[in-house]
This record gives C-alpha cells, structure tokens and sequence, in this order.
C-alpha cells in the first residue's frame, strides 16, 4: 500500500444516506468500528469495496462512501471473489449475516475460506433472522422460541467458528457487539491478513432476539464470563485476571492461579499463528468462558497468489501474445 | 510413405457423409476428426458431428457404449452433418446395430467383420449374425478381417502390447477410407509424428497400419469404386477446422483484446458446455481468468462480481445451470452492469438429455427471473458463426451495459466445420461507458442518450465511490428508492435500452424468394438443416417462391421483422422444442398467422422430414 495516502478519518468512510437500522441495534457499533478502522489500514478509500448478501445487516454497504454493492441472499463470498480475482489491488469486505452465509449461502461460505482468497469477512451473528422479523437461523439454539418456532427450536446450531475453522478458514476472530474498540482494531488485522479473514461479531438484535449475549457481554459479567485471547500471551480472564486455561488430557479447564498449586506459568499461552486446527477449534467450542479476540490467523498462500505465479510461468512459456497468434497456429489451410 | 497413385475408378461425387461407429475405446472420434481435418486441407467444405454415449465408460460391445463421428464433405456448400449415410464403418456389431437406420439401401458399409464373435452378437443384442442371415441384403457390405489385418501389419513392430494392437485398428479403416475417397494420409502421419513424438515405436505402428488399410482397399477387388471430391468452392483465405464451443470461446478471447478488457469466466461443469470452461482455463498467456465455481449461482455472481470491477465478464452453462442462474441473472439486470450468459442448449425439462440437442430454453432466457426483467437474446447458428455471436454478445452487454444470453446448443457446439479465421483487425470495435473521471453532478445512472446505457464507473476510480444493488435505484441518484412513479420509469426504462438495441444489429435478410408463397422460419442452431432444405426444394424441386429467414437476434427482433412477415402468404416457424419461438412472434405480430413445425426428439431436423413438409404447406 501507498505511504502517501491523506491521513483519513472515519467520515471519510460514511455518506449522506440515513441509517436505517432499529435503534439500539448492535448493527449501527459495527458500521462505526468499520468506518473507525479503515483510516488506520492505510487503504485508499477508491480501492475499498463492500459487497454483501441480504439481511438488515447486509444494507451495510449502502452506508459507506466507498465502493459497494447489496447483492442477491446468500451470494455475497461469490460476488466477492470476482471482485478480488479481477482486481486483486482492491480492499474486498464481505457483508453477511447467520442466515445469509450459513443457510441460503452455506455452500458459498465454505468454499471461499477453503480457497483463501484475500477477502475480509464480517458475519453478524444475530442468531436469528432479522430482515424477514424474526424466524429461526442456523444459529439458533435448541429451544428458542421465534416466529417459525413458537414451540421452541428443534434443529441444533451451527458453532461458525467451528464450521470455518472446519472449512479451512486461516484467519478467524470472535467479537461482541459491544466492544467497539476491540472490534476496531480485529478489524484493522484482518484488513492486514492475507488471505481470507472472517470476524463473528455476537450481534444483538434488539428487536427479535434481544439479550441472546448478555451472559457473556454485559458490562458487570463480561470479565469473567470471556476470555479475550492474544497471540503470544497467557489465557488469562477474570476481573482480577487470575483465571486462565489448562490442559487435561485433551480437554480444555479453567482453574484459578494460586490455587491447587496452580501458578501463571501453568497457563496455555495462545498460537493464533500455528497451522494446527486442534487448539482453535477447542477455543472455538469452548462455552464458559466464551473466546473472543483472534483465535485463528494463520499465514498460508493466497488462492491470488498461486493463480498470478501460474499465470506469470504460462505468459513466460506462451509463445502466443495476441489472439491473432492463437487463431492463425496449428492446422490452418489456404483456400485460394 | 505412401506415394498417391491416382485411383484410376474415381467416380466424382458433391458431397458424402460417412460415420465412423465402433466402441467407445476404438478411437472412433479421433478417425473421423482425422478425416474431417485431412479433407478440409484439401479444400472441401466440411460439417462434422460427434455422438457418443453419456455413460463415460459404458461396458464394452454394448449397445449404449457405441461411440460415432459423422462426417460431411462436400465440393459444394455444406451445412449440415448430413442425415443419410453414403457410409457407414463399423468396427463392432453393437455399431451396426445402433446405426443402420441410417444408411440408405444401396449404400456402402465397411464391417470389421473380426469383431463379430458370438460374445459380441450377443452384447449387440442379435439373435443371429447380420453378416449370415441375409438381413444386409441391400446395402454394399463390405466385410474386413481388420483386427487380424493389423496384427498381421504390425507383427514386426517391437515394443507393442496386445492392446495397443487392437486399439489402432481404427486406423486400418481410416486407411481404407482415405483410399476409397482418395485423400492424402500424409496429414494423418503428420498427426502421429507429433502426438508420438516421443515414442516412436507408436509412430511406426500407427503409420504401418494407416497404409495397410489404405493399401489393402487398394487391392481388394470387393471394393468396386472409388469416389473423389474436389475442392468446395469456398471464399478465398486462411481456414481451421473449428467446434463450435471453442469458436464461443474464441469470441470472447477476441472481444476481450479488442475492447482491451479482461475477460472473466465464472462457470460451473455441465454437459455439453464444458467445453468452453475447457478451453478458457487454457489461455491465461492472454490474461483469461477463468473460475471453475462450487455451483452455477457462484459462477455467475462472481462474474457480477468482476463484471462490477470492470472485466468483461462471462459465465457458461446448459439448461439446468441457466435455471440456478436466474436469480443472479436479474441482479445484472437490475444493477445494469455487462454480462454474457451463454446456454448451450440440451434436452430438458430437468436433466432430460443431456448428449442431445434442443431449443427448448428460448423461454427460459427470455423470460425466467422474476420481475419485468428484459435481456438480450441472441443466438448462433451454426459451428464456426459461434465466434461471431459470442464476440457480438461481448459487444452488445458492453456497449448497452446489460446482460446477454447467447443460446447455442448441443448440435452446433459439438459439431465442426471451415472457420474462415477473424484477425482482430477484421472485427467491429467495442465501445465501453466507463468513466474515468469526476464530473461534476455525476450519478451512476446516468445514461448515454441514445442507448440509454449507464455508465460504469470501476472501484479503483477516485470521486466516483458508489453503491448499486438489487433494490430499486433512483433513476437520477442512484440511490435507494422505492417511490412508486420511479419504479414504473425504471422498468420502462430498461425495457427501453434492451429495445434500442434494434437500432444497432442488422436486418434480417431472407434467402431465396423475397416475397411469395411461404417463409420458413428458424432460429439458432437449426440453420444448417433449414437452410439446405429450402435450398433443394427451390432450387431442384422449382419451388420458387418460397422464402427463408433465420432469426440470431430473438430479443430485440431485428427492426423489419413485422415487414418481411408481411410479404408472404404462410409463415411456417420450424423449432427444436414445442413451439418458443413462434409464440415470440406471435407476441409481437399479432395480425399474423403462424404455421409451425416442431420436432422433440433431441435430434436434429432430417431432411426429408422438412422437404415434406414444405411441399405439404406450399401446394
Ligand atoms: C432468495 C431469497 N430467499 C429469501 C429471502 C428472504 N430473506 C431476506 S433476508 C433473510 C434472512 C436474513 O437473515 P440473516 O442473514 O441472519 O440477516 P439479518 O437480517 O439477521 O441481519 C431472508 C430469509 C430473500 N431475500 N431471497
Ligand atoms: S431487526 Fe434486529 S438486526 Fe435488524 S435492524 Fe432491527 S435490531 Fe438490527
Ligand atoms: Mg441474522
């Protein structure tokens, strides 16, 4: 990137249109953490683009000054990769939520972590649809009472992180809805990573799922009840930061520092960089405390780059470099 | 190397059609692409048409594992496979079987006759064998020993396996064929040097056995004459052979460097387009980006996607893929951005038959999204025109910023034919309404004013950040609207700009008579059938006053359609589905009366079948 580039600020990333979002929607903390992020990425604003599914939070790109397009339910990954593939220069966001990357476009979803094209990824995860007031989603959990589940939910959820992290994904990092500044700067690394990043945010939806996180994310239980990781650093969690995670046999606890013997030393330090799955996905999975921060962001070829070295081999070896070349080589005849 | 002793019975013949029929490991579709390439170098004009099972590798000896190559040359024009076989090779009793049907009483059929064993017969599915029971009375049959003639052949050539024996064969009857219609094999010994180069034992043996057949149709009395065709009178210039997937393909390639885009594919297998995917991921020398997608909806949205970052962006499929496409497919139309969709056409509802051709998506293209929701349709006709339709479709989306589905099907696609080759100088210059910079009071809906295409501005441009999207726009800003007025002027409106595309293709101009009794009428891939049809019945069987016109602009219709439909008594519209087209017209002409001729059998038009029913309609 560009070392010249006018120092921007967040309204530099905002326009003129009115957001219409329901008040209090965690939607309107993500937009600004967005718009908040961008200047400090060193991306120029022309070469940012926005491309999302259908959802509330899929209106996203209509509320920034760059780049965008509201595509069609599901297909956002997709859209995306063409974007990215014709211009890899571009700063490419996609914009999904539950239902539009895990139902409708689930098979979208896999496929563009497994390719590890250079995309960054916001899923808001309402668990719940919003758009079309309120049906159950793929995240949804057993027993919820929605609009098409009056009786209670009866199809298990998806963990996404789980499902990413099972689908290839290099680059993934976990954020509640109301921790702006943490989002900001999770945000600016995936802008960073190479290669596919994806961020679940625990989006509330005040309207149709309101408090489904407050366990986690309320301001009093927060400390104790999520573990924010750091790549490099202890496990560390608790309003005192004396709890943290151990390992016994292959199964991930919490203890307590000063008790059992237990002392900071004994606690996991976080690889978010190392190739191997197996302690993301236990992070990922893990439910009291809740992990948030980057689990995942492990460096690996983007599906860019394999495609220009090929391409670069082949233009060297080619000896065709116009059409013309081409249609008049091999079994070509004279008729006079 | 054989040096060509003119063959001294030559009888001189306009054009024969031969198929080359055996299993599907006898290589058949190599000897007859052998013998198409090898005539068309000598000057003849040449149809071709493959047909081979769908089973990939259906039991050998069966009767649905038989593979065949049809050949049509001619010294005069031809525009078709040919319907009525002149010759029929078969190298298996199962080909026979399946093929017969096709040869004319009288004609010629070479047999390997080594090839009927019981075990074979019964595969085949005969209770007795038709080379004993007098069953083949009336054809010319011509009975070969060829897979003991090849052992024979090659049984001094060292480092040969009893397979790759048998398998090459194939090349004994390509031998005798080339004998009996006196062609050169040397095209054919040039092939071999090439593919074998590094094995030259297979170089030795494939020649060998080239000239024992070609020799031994020499020798043998049992073949009675011998045909030649001379040199089609053809327009001057360089040719290929070319199928007409690679000819779409070629199309694109061409319009991309013309118009100085890159060209993106986004596309997902299917049956009988693949080809085309096949031959783009070749060309990354030229910068071809090409995406094989995890379904067809990513393929075309990841064609939006590049289409939205300025590529030309294109995305290949069959019925079935088109299907899935259509919800993406209105997004392109609703955010008003370049693309071409092409369908290869097959057999449908559903997977239906997926070898076999049909015209049976017409409505589908034009009609299958929800919402008012018009494209445009355009559609090729025969082999080699593949190329100038998909360069056209390249040019229309990128000039009128629409969406364009090319219809071709599996017939043309598959089939070959003399490509007079395009040099980029030759082809029409593409436009684009890309902008570059910020103008004051600039909008992404603005509109040129004659075409009433908006203009592009690509993510990378300074000052012109925009959001488009599947919502309503205003149709001055741009932005969001759902103000009822405005959504009536923006229907209007794009209904509009796929309707001035009139103003920019040609007429249509008919063939033959240009007023009188009947106009037959077709539509894409069917031109070649029709337009010999029409052609013998006015020409040798003193039909004057019938005319013909084919339609490869379907949605806009070109500009004089109402007038040319005018100047005939009967309409007649001969289709390859139940009746699409003509309910097009129907639409648009209503004070017309329209006949129509439909055939449903993922088969192309016979001949007969057409001259009949032109006789029928026109006395
Ligand atoms: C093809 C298609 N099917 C269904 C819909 C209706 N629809 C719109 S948004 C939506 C669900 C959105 O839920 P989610 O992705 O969780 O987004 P949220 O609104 O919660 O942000 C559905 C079912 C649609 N727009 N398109
Ligand atoms: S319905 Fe829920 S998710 Fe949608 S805008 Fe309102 S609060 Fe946000
Ligand atoms: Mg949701």
């Amino acid at each position: 990137m560009e070392t010249t580039v006018k120092k921007y600020t967040y309204k530099d990333f905002a326009n003129d249109q009115e957001v219409r979002w329901c008040p209090g929607c965690d939607d309107y903390v993500i937009l600004r953490s967005v718009q908040k992020a961008l200047p400090e990425t060193g991306v120029k604003k022309e070469d940012v683009v926005f491309i999302s599914g259908i959802g509330c939070s899929s209106r996203f790109p209509y509320y920034m000054g760059t780049y965008g397009m509201h595509g069609i339910h599901g297909r956002a990954p997709a859209i995306a990769s063409g974007v990215k593939l014709a211009n890899p220069d571009l700063s490419v966001w996609v914009i999904t939520g539950d239902g539009d990357s895990m139902a409708i476009g689930g098979n979208h979803f896999i496929h563009v972590l497994r390719r590890n094209i250079d995309l960054n990824i916001i899923l808001f995860n309402n668990e719940i649809y919003g758009l079309t007031k309120g049906q159950f989603s793929p995240t949804s959990l057993v027993g919820q009472k929605t609009k098409s589940s009056p009786y209670g939910n009866t199809q298990p959820p998806f963990q996404p992180g789980e499902l990413a992290i099972g689908a290839q994904a290099r680059f993934f990092a976990r954020i509640g809805g109301n921790a702006p500044k943490e989002m900001t700067d999770i945000f600016i690394e995936a802008q960073k990573f190479k290669g596919t990043s994806l961020v679940e945010v625990l989006q509330n939806c005040v309207i149709f799922n309101d408090g489904c996180y407050v366990k986690y994310t309320d301001k009093n239980v927060r400390e104790d009840q999520q573990l924010f990781v750091e790549h490099g650093k202890p496990m560390l969690f608790g309003k005192n930061k004396d709890k943290g995670l151990v390992l016994n046999g292959l199964k991930l606890e919490t203890v307590t520092i000063g008790e059992n013997g237990i002392k900071e030393e004994d606690i996991l330090i976080h690889d978010a960089k190392t190739e191997d799955p197996t302690m993301h996905q236990m992070l990922v999975r893990l439910e009291h405390p809740l992990v948030t921060g980057i689990i995942r962001s492990f460096q690996d070829v983007t599906l860019e780059e394999r495609e220009d070295a090929l391409t670069a081999q082949i233009k060297a070896k080619s000896e065709f470099r116009k059409t013309n070349d081409l249609f008049f080589s091999g079994e070509t005849y004279q008729v006079n | 190397m054989i040096t060509l002793e003119k063959n001294p019975n030559t009888e001189t013949l306009d054009a024969v059609v031969i198929r080359f029929v055996g299993d599907s490991g006898d290589g058949m579709q190599l000897t007859g692409t052998q013998f198409s390439d090898t005539s068309a170098m000598f000057g003849n004009d040449v149809a071709t048409f493959p047909n081979y099972p769908s089973e990939i590798r259906a039991p050998q000896g069966s009767l649905y594992g038989v593979s065949g190559f049809q050949v049509h040359i001619g010294s005069v024009e031809v525009s078709t496979p040919g319907d009525n076989l002149d010759l029929l090779v078969a190298m298996n009793p199962a080909g026979l079987k399946t093929n017969l049907y096709a040869v004319k009483p009288g004609n010629t059929i070479i047999i390997d006759s080594d090839s009927f064993t019981k075990k074979n017969l019964e595969k085949a599915q005969y209770e007795t064998n038709p080379l004993e029971d007098g069953s083949l009375e009336n054809y010319r049959v011509v009975q070969v020993p060829m897979t003991s003639l090849t052992k024979e052949a090659l049984k001094d050539v060292e480092g040969l396996d009893n397979k790759s024996i048998t398998r090459s064969k194939n090349m004994f009857a390509l031998g005798m064929v080339y004998w009996l219609y006196d062609r050169n094999p040397e095209h054919t010994i040039e092939f071999f040097q090439k593919k074998f180069k590094t094995k030259p034992h297979l170089i030795e043996a494939n020649t060998k056995v080239l000239n024992a057949g070609f020799f031994y149709a020499e020798t043998i009395e049992l073949i009675p004459n011998s045909y030649s065709i001379s040199p089609a009178k053809m327009q001057g210039g360089t040719y290929r052979i070319i199928m007409g997937n690679t000819a779409t393909a070629w199309g694109f390639l061409a319009a991309a460097e013309k118009s100085g885009r890159e060209l993106f594919l986004g596309s997902y297998p299917i049956t009988p387009a693949t080809d085309i995917l096949h031959e783009l991921v070749k060309h990354k020398h030229f910068g071809v980006k090409a995406f094989q997608a995890e379904d067809e909806i990513a393929g075309i949205s990841s064609a939006i996607g590049a289409s939205f970052a300025g590529d030309l962006a294109i995305t290949t499929t069959s019925g079935p893929g088109l299907a899935l496409k259509g919800e993406a497919l209105g997004l392109a139309v609703m955010i008003e951005l370049p693309l071409v969709v092409v369908n290869v056409q097959r057999g449908g509802p559903s997977t239906g038959l997926p070898t076999k051709t049909e015209q049976s998506d017409l409505m589908q293209a034009m009609y299958g999204r929800n919402g008012e929701s018009p494209v445009i349709v355009i559609a090729a006709s025969t082999p080699a025109n593949c190329f100038n339709f998909a360069y056209q479709a390249s040019k229309l989306a990128l000039e009128h910023m629409t969406p364009v589905v090319l219809l071709t099907d599996g017939y043309i696609a598959n089939g070959s034919a003399p490509w007079k080759i395009k040099s980029l100088e030759e082809m029409p210059e593409i436009k684009n309404n890309l902008v570059q910079e910020v103008k004051e009071n600039w909008h992404p809906y603005d509109r040129d004013e004659a075409t009433l295409a908006r203009n592009w501005a690509i993510p990378g441009t300074p000052g012109l950040e925009h959001r488009v999207g599947g919502l309503e726009k205003d149709r001055i800003t741009g932005d969001v609207s759902h103000v009822p007025e405005n959504h009536e002027i923006m229907t209007h409106t794009r209904a509009e700009k796929v309707k001035r595309v009139q103003n920019y293709i040609p007429e249509i101009e008919p063939e033959f008579a240009q007023e009188g009794d009947l106009l037959v009428i077709g539509w894409g891939g069917t031109y070649g059938s029709l337009h010999s049809a029409v052609k013998q019945i006015v020409e040798e069987e003193g039909y004057k006053n019938i005319g013909f016109a084919h339609f490869n602009y379907i949605n806009p219709l070109p500009k004089n359609t109402g007038e040319l439909l005018s100047r005939f008594k009967k309409i007649l519209v001969c289709e390859l589905n139940n009746g699409q087209f003509v309910n097009v017209l129907r639409m648009n002409f209503e004070e017309q009366k329209f006949l129509q001729f439909n055939k449903i059998q993922g088969l192309p038009f016979a001949n007969s079948e057409l001259i009949e029913k032109f006789k029928q309609i026109a006395k």
